[in-house]
């Protein structure tokens, strides 16, 4: 019996892992932005400002979505290819650290705000999509966030995504080089890995 | 006495005078563009830029910000809602004008409509009632007209008390300051309380993105430089800008990734 246990298991995780590529980009924002908005609404700690307990949420629903390597390619740019497989990789995690932290602080700033998913403009073939959404304020004209997606073999990875018209991404460009400029590679990722030490600090 | 009178409410508007320190700031900016070097196109006078968002940033420190944190703290959320409402009325008309200057004359008259709507049912604009019925809020200014116009953006300025702008912008500003409804309340004391208010409702809406700007930036200079430019160029598209940015950086990551056309696991990247 056990065999047979473990077989439908194994058949349930990969029905699960199948249809979780199989979602739509515009469904799978729509579905974790609905999913972590319930749960920041529901915890106190988080409204008051507890990161720590932010990023545990971002780590575990939103993370797996994400295409880390892409983009700390994109905020490195040119200064990429100078960089060494090990490099790239103390790049990419610290890179990861720094937005990770960013994303839930802004999480611990949501108040209650809607948020609405405009139509999908994609063809069923395109493997490069840009999902619009925006938030709703009162006083101001609504804030535009929009995720650009990309098709692979795990499902939709997000690999940019910008609020008001400014990539989180690429905003890093300039800075990143001028730090290359000045300190290599190497200067690079010291000043990431003290800016993440300096937040986990506060 | 006519002209004593023009005078003397010349020199009593806070802006005017406002707006002749910008000048000279501006002139001395240009001036210091010639000797200071910075490895930034786009941000030719950084020195000067640089100590301008030190002014800044020290005058929001001491002033702006806890006047608009208490602000923030005291006021209920529908009270600040109402303020907020009330000036973004008193925009839409100024709006509607840089619309129609851009030809858009479909989202200049929603603008205009917008206003009727509010100002009447929406009590003096204190509720947006228009947003409910679908007329959606735009933001526009000069800086955008003119770049709608094909002026081009020219070097970054941070401007004493405004903040960051570029050229166009800060000729854009002047405009915008000079048209500004507010500008032609007759009755002063009344007229610098709305200014204040307005800076002070602005700036308390601006709280939460404060703290997560200080969570991102490696250094607050450029990342505020950098993503006033994206914003802006951004606006000036009404949030469609061309993809000629998108195609450097698809060229940049296929460079990046050794011209694979699959995709790029963590670890296939690092590789």
């Amino acid at each position: 019996m056990k065999w047979l246990f473990a077989g439908l298991a194994a058949l349930c995780i990969s029905i699960g892992a199948g249809a979780q590529e199989a979602l739509a980009p515009d469904v799978l924002v729509r579905n974790v932005t609905s999913e972590v908005l319930d749960i920041v609404r529901k915890d106190k700690d988080i409204q008051s400002g507890s990161t720590r307990k932010a990023i545990d949420l971002v780590e575990a629903k939103v993370l797996p979505h994400f295409n880390f390597a892409r983009m700390t390619q994109l905020a490195v740019a040119r200064d990429w290819r100078q960089a060494s497989p090990t490099q790239q990789k103390a790049l990419t995690d610290e890179f990861r650290t720094l937005l990770v932290r960013t994303y839930s602080k802004a999480l611990t700033e949501y108040r209650n705000q809607t948020i609405d998913f405009k139509p999908l403009k994609a063809q069923p073939a395109d493997t490069d999509v840009r999902v619009r959404t925006e938030i709703k304020q009162s006083g101001a004209k609504a804030i535009e966030l929009d995720y650009s997606l990309e098709k692979t073999a795990a499902g939709w990875k997000v690999y940019d995504i910008e609020v008001a018209g400014v990539s989180l991404v690429t905003n890093y460009r300039t800075s990143f080089a001028n730090e290359v400029r000045d300190g290599g590679i190497d200067g690079l990722i010291k000043t990431l890995q003290a800016k993440n030490q300096s937040g986990e600090k506060k | 006495m006519q002209r004593e009178n023009e005078n003397e409410s010349e020199a009593g508007n806070p802006l005017n005078r406002r707006l002749r320190i910008l000048a000279v700031a501006l002139a001395a900016a240009g001036m210091l563009g010639g000797c200071a070097t910075s490895g930034n196109p786009k941000d030719p006078i950084e020195g000067f830029n640089r100590a301008m968002f030190a002014f800044n940033e020290g005058l929001d420190t001491v002033v702006i910000k806890p006047v608009s944190s208490a602000y923030d703290y005291v006021l209920p959320s529908p009270v600040k809602t109402g303020v907020a409402n009330f000036f973004a009325n008193i925009g839409d008309v100024f709006i509607a004008v840089n619309n129609l200057l851009q030809g858009k004359v479909p989202e200049a008259a929603s603008d205009a409509g917008r206003f009727l709507v509010n100002t009447t049912i929406g009590l003096l604009g204190v509720l947006d009632v228009a947003s409910d019925m679908g007329l959606e809020k735009h933001s526009e200014d000069f800086g955008q007209t003119f770049g709608r116009w094909g002026v081009g953006s020219g070097a970054y300025v941070v401007v004493p008390f405004f903040g960051p702008r570029t050229v166009r912008d800060t000729v854009g500003l002047i405009l915008d300051v000079k048209t500004d409804p507010v500008g032609y309340v007759d009755h002063i004391p009344t007229r610098n309380t709305l200014y204040a208010l307005r800076v002070v409702s602005d700036r308390a809406a601006m709280l939460p993105a404060d703290k997560v700007i200080e969570e991102a930036a490696l250094d607050k200079y450029s990342y505020i430089r950098d993503g006033y430019l994206q914003r802006r160029r951004n606006l000036i598209h009404d949030g469609n800008p061309p993809r000629e940015q998108d195609a450097a950086l698809e060229e940049d990551r296929k460079v990046a990734a050794g011209e694979t056309m699959r995709p790029a696991g963590p670890l296939a990247a690092a590789r």
